[in-house]
């Protein structure tokens, strides 16, 4: 098991060189200038010692190896100060955001606990629901509720985060009234009531992302019930007597959850990657609002860190679900 | 027994199509996912030849209307049409759609076939499919509309030069779990034996590949077609709605849906439109796919 892990995370680090190395060529081919908005009065060579101060004038090779640096090295030790109260990166160069001039990790800081509040309920209350609704409708296959299940998640599939997301503001906040459209960051818990004005801003967001994440794992549910159901071991079980809930629930679920754990795991980053649009629709103003502005306004850094971000995320649950596979399945770790 | 003595079969043989097509027909989602998908095609390619208003046409008079016999789906902010400008957004967005798709599937079945098939290219191959599986999409390709606007727009104007793009964009973030899958029946397919027969005559590789192995890969390549187009329409509107599609003036769902935004709490009907029309054929599409899955798939198909 330690080999087949080490393997996988020997792996990770080229994927995620290969990845930043294309982000970084990426916007080597962007437009923008950061000295865009300095005003026409600062004579150029003053500009072009700006330029040099924020790493501009170097060779290429050079300053993917300095935003390499400052990504890894420095960032992290940023962490640890900000943690134990030490002083590692006092006086070392950050990734700057070109929009705020202050440092970019700070505020993706900042911005991280409102996405992480909503992508991270979502997905809960999401894979809760699905899980129930892929055992039964295997169990019962073909039956109603599985044809209900089946047009349900074709749905959650088939309507757009940006399309019913703007569909329950219609009805639940424009129509009804129940819940306010726009996500208040600012808000407090402190108190009951606090706390239901929080609930009630997080329902909407939460069920837009809670039903495409349904709509994915339940299938893989189903799927996966369905190809244990019909195996010799299941015969065997009811033959020695088992209850029925016994045999489904715990024989039958504890095989099929090994695919759909990994599934679970590499859906995380997508739904990140789609929270930006529900971000979008509900003004939370998580990293996926923040990218999108920061790209609106040419903010290079800070595109290029949130987007390594993304990465690192993706990379991480591969990770995680490749190791999880292998504790949970010993058939494929291949030691 | 069965009578032998006439050897002449008394029904005509039935193409492999002819059974496709009855297995297709079983499955009512899919024949009706296919109807409505058809229907949608014709209705956004054919439409303005039967709707005489242009969708860019601003009557300031009419502006804000509700539906009417005039304007069915009534008139937007400036008076436009939106029943023309629908259709206008459904011929982008579909072309996108197909464009895109079929630009992503012939790069995933090349791909594919090249690592199932030639075994030294097989390991370089797929480790570069699963970097491209390892990157974040939709990031990447709202960094790619900011940087590659303005010079494809400035070498092909503006409506071409995005169409390109957008087209491009997700023609090559799409085209990995196509070469997963063809590869995949490309490694099964190269042991079986009609291949050695054929190589054994001294075929060459292009055409085992062209004759033998394509055609058989044909099922997997068409289920993936119909979730490309999916998938397509989806990324293309969810761009438009982002403000990183189609210029403001040229139509598509994804921007008309995103324009309607602004008018929610006055003229919440107005979104409805472009996201059931999203939300419509990319159901179809998908119901189609599962269909044709079952109907390609000789060993399901008579029960």
């Amino acid at each position: 098991m330690l080999t087949y892990t080490t393997r996988r995370l020997v792996l990770a680090v080229p994927t995620l060189l290969f990845i930043s190395l294309i982000l970084f060529l990426l916007l080597e081919l962007a437009p923008g200038d950061p000295m865009a908005q300095v005003p026409l009065t600062v004579p150029p060579d003053v500009k072009q010692k700006m330029r040099e101060a924020l790493g501009l004038g170097e060779p290429m090779p050079i300053r993917y190896w300095k935003w390499l640096v400052q990504f890894f090295w420095i960032e992290p030790q940023v962490l640890v100060d900000w943690i134990f109260g030490t002083h590692f990166s006092e006086g070392d160069l950050r990734v700057i955001s070109w929009q705020t001039r202050s440092p970019v990790m700070d505020l993706v800081v900042q911005r991280i606990p409102q996405t992480l509040w909503v992508v991270g309920t979502a997905y809960v209350v999401g894979v809760l629901i699905a899980l129930p609704i892929g055992i039964y409708s295997a169990y019962k296959q073909y039956s109603f509720f599985d044809q209900a299940g089946t047009f349900v998640s074709m749905v959650g599939f088939s309507v757009p985060p940006f399309f019913s997301g703007v569909l329950v503001i219609v009805i639940f906040a424009v129509h009804l009234g129940w819940f306010p459209s726009i996500y208040d960051t600012t808000h407090v818990v402190d108190s009951w009531d606090s706390f239901v004005v929080q609930l009630k801003q997080m329902i909407m967001p939460v069920m837009v992302l809670a039903l495409q994440i349904t709509a994915q794992i339940s299938r893989y549910m189903r799927a996966s019930m369905l190809d244990n159901l019909n195996q010799d071991y299941v015969r065997t079980a009811r033959a020695k007597g088992l209850t029925e809930y016994t045999v489904v629930m715990v024989h039958v679920l504890r095989n099929s959850m090994i695919p759909v754990v990994t599934v679970i795991a590499l859906a995380v980053p997508a739904v990140f990657g789609g929270a930006i649009i529900t971000e979008q629709v509900f003004k939370v103003n998580g990293i996926g609002q923040m990218l999108i502005v920061a790209i609106q306004a040419n903010d290079l850094p800070t595109v290029q860190t949130l987007t390594f971000i993304f990465a690192i995320l993706i990379v991480l649950f591969n990770l995680i679900a490749d190791v999880l596979y292998g504790l949970l399945d010993p058939r494929i770790r291949y030691d | 027994m069965t009578d032998l003595s006439n050897p002449i079969p008394t029904k005509p043989p039935r193409s492999q199509w002819l059974d496709i097509w009855d297995q297709f027909k079983t499955h009512k989602g899919a024949l009706w996912g296919g109807i409505i998908f058809l229907t949608i095609v014709v209705l956004v390619f054919l439409g303005p030849f039967f709707w005489s208003i242009d969708a860019t046409f601003i009557d300031i008079r009419a502006r804000n209307q509700g539906p009417s016999l005039a304007h069915p789906f009534g008139t937007d902010q400036l008076g436009r049409d939106t029943f023309a400008r629908m259709m206008a957004g459904g011929r982008t967005s579909v072309s996108v759609g197909i464009t895109a798709m079929l630009l992503a599937l012939s790069l995933g079945s090349f791909i594919g076939i090249l690592a199932g098939y030639f075994r030294k290219l097989d390991g370089i191959l797929m480790r570069l499919t699963d970097l491209f599986l390892a990157l974040p999409l939709l990031p990447l390709l709202l960094v790619m509309m900011l940087l590659f606007r303005e010079p494809l727009s400035a070498s092909f104007g503006p409506e071409r030069g995005i169409f390109i793009l957008i087209v491009g964009a997700i023609g090559i973030t799409s085209w990995m779990p196509t070469a997963r899958i063809v590869r995949g029946d490309v490694l099964a397919l190269k042991e079986r034996e009609f291949v050695l027969a054929a190589r054994s005559i001294g075929t060459t590789n292009s055409k085992l590949i062209t004759r033998h192995i394509l055609p058989n890969v044909l099922s997997p390549i068409m289920v993936s077609a119909t979730l490309g187009i999916a998938t397509a329409i989806i990324t293309e509107s969810a761009l438009s709605f982002l403000g990183l599609g189609f210029p403001p003036d040229f139509p598509t769902w994804g921007r008309l849906l995103f324009d309607a935004t602004d008018y929610l709490q006055q003229y919440p009907e107005r979104v409805f439109w472009p996201g059931i029309a999203i939300s419509l054929t990319v159901l179809s599409v998908n119901y189609l796919g599962d269909g044709l899955r079952d109907a390609l798939d000789p060993r399901i198909r008579g029960r």
